[in-house]
């Protein structure tokens, strides 16, 4: 008997994430307290992805792990291999063949479908953390819909800088009552989160799990006369020729050379495949 | 004396995931019906009901067992393969019962305004799920879904405590459909 528990955990504690799930769906955007575990990585790993995974797949599934849109980096290969090894599920680099997609930090490119789930990890789940630091205070400030300090660090961002600075984690407004961290998506992304999948995202060191059911309405932060921007670099894929994903910019050579590739490496490598792009 | 020993998942680790994610489907995509099976509990329960009860009730989730559903059958069951302590409506974390034994709805937990995940869940027994009175839109929702609710106005009103408020699973013999408190209800 050296078989693992299928998804790892221990029943008991499947079922306070599942509760905590279920809640967290019914409100969506309010950040659902649980009990988080240690799992055998580090906090800061994706430890509440995890476990929200390790909850949520079942045997049929078909399970993808990307982080900053990478199927191939180490983040992504070791909790691929952990559900493989732990629960004995197929997994896949490609995202239309996905039936639960881990991420960190991205939105696949491809969109997904109301089959589809997908799981965030969060490293601070509080939007107004770095404005507020006793939790004390910011779940007053969810309770009482007192939400003023936000804007008032987007103007800040407008006064200092001409433009909202605010690239990545940029806060969102569920629902017209909770303003809700995407995780640190680029708020290149945040168009796409009022998709047909579901969205679960765990935080596993600050314990807090939250949830979007398919097509909630996602409102991105902004001003009249400083509307919301979904920036990417102005560039297109230097390997697929792709003009509209996002991109990470790669320095090639100690010349101060540089790329601009898709961060979505599946999508890039399906584009390069059709045919559709360019080479340079 | 057996029928409480019986019943649970064949396989718990499997069933219970896979009960979670009709669930979860079904909170998440309020007023569709998914496939619920696995478990078989005592009279009056449905199947659906002792999947449900399964899956999300242990010894850390108070249940109130309403009605015909508080027999010894029920108890028994239910404290054998969940250990879930039996308590009164109002410190039910779950409930269970059919809609007539569930009211007034007031007596359950609504939540706490810092807390609101502190609410109760019901789980309630029917014949049947039609589609035919009353449309609902909301999270979940790209347009709009027909599901019948038993008391419209009840609905409506636990929606308007938003973000307080009841979680709803109804449960046929074998589907399970949710409809948690975002949801927005209208009569067609």
């Amino acid at each position: 008997m050296n078989d693992y528990n299928f998804g790892y955990l221990d029943e008991q504690t499947k079922r306070m994430i599942r509760r905590a799930i279920l809640k967290g769906l019914a409100i969506p955007g309010y950040q659902v307290p649980f009990a988080s575990r240690e799992m055998p990585m580090p906090y800061g790993w994706g430890t509440g992805g995890v476990q929200v995974s390790a909850a949520t797949l079942i045997p049929e599934d078909t399970f993808k792990v990307i982080d900053q849109g990478a199927d191939d980096t180490t983040n992504a290969i070791s909790i691929r291999k952990f559900f493989e090894k732990t629960s004995g599920i197929d997994v896949t680099e490609t995202t239309s063949q996905a039936t639960v997609i881990q991420t960190r930090h991205r939105i696949p490119e491809t969109p997904l479908t109301e089959d589809q789930i997908l799981v965030y990890q969060v490293p601070i789940p509080e939007p107004l953390r770095f404005l507020e630091p006793s939790e004390v205070e910011t779940r007053k400030m969810h309770a009482l819909e007192e939400y003023g300090l936000m804007h008032v660090k987007l103007y800040e961002d407008i006064s200092r800088h001409g433009a909202i600075a605010t690239s990545y984690a940029y806060p969102v407004k569920i629902e017209g009552r909770y303003i809700m961290d995407p995780s640190p998506i680029p708020k290149f992304d945040n168009p796409k989160m009022e998709m047909a999948a579901i969205q679960l995202f765990g935080a596993g060191r600050e314990q807090r799990i939250y949830a979007l059911p398919p097509y909630t309405q996602v409102v991105s932060l902004d001003f009249e006369d400083y509307p919301f921007e979904a920036s990417k670099a102005d560039h297109a894929c230097n390997i697929c020729g792709a003009e509209n994903t996002y991109l990470d910019e790669v320095i090639i050579d100690d010349a101060g050379g540089r790329i601009f590739v898709c961060s979505d490496t599946d999508f890039c490598a399906n584009n390069q495949t059709a045919g559709e792009g360019k080479p340079q | 004396m057996t029928q409480s020993y019986e019943g649970g998942f064949a396989s718990p680790s499997h069933d219970a995931a896979r009960a979670f994610r009709s669930l979860m489907n079904a909170m998440a995509k309020p007023g569709r019906p998914f496939d619920m099976s696995g478990a078989t509990g005592p009279m009056p329960m449905s199947d659906a009901a002792a999947a449900t009860v399964l899956t999300l009730c242990d010894p850390e989730t108070p249940l109130a067992l309403m009605g015909a559903w508080n027999c010894e059958d029920v108890r028994n069951w239910v404290t054998f393969h969940t250990g879930a302590p039996l308590v009164d409506a109002a410190k039910a974390m779950f409930v269970l019962g059919d809609w007539a034994t569930m009211l007034p709805l007031d007596q359950f937990n609504n939540g706490d305004p810092q807390y609101p995940d502190r609410s109760a869940t019901l789980i309630i027994e029917c014949t049947q799920f039609t589609h035919a009175a009353h449309e609902l839109s909301g999270p979940g929702i790209q347009t709009t879904q027909t599901f019948d609710v038993p008391d419209l106005f009840a609905f409506q009103s636990n929606a308007a405590q938003f973000p307080l408020g009841l979680d709803f699973v109804f449960c046929t013999t074998s589907q399970v459909a949710a409809v948690p408190r975002s949801t927005q209800l209208q009569e067609i």
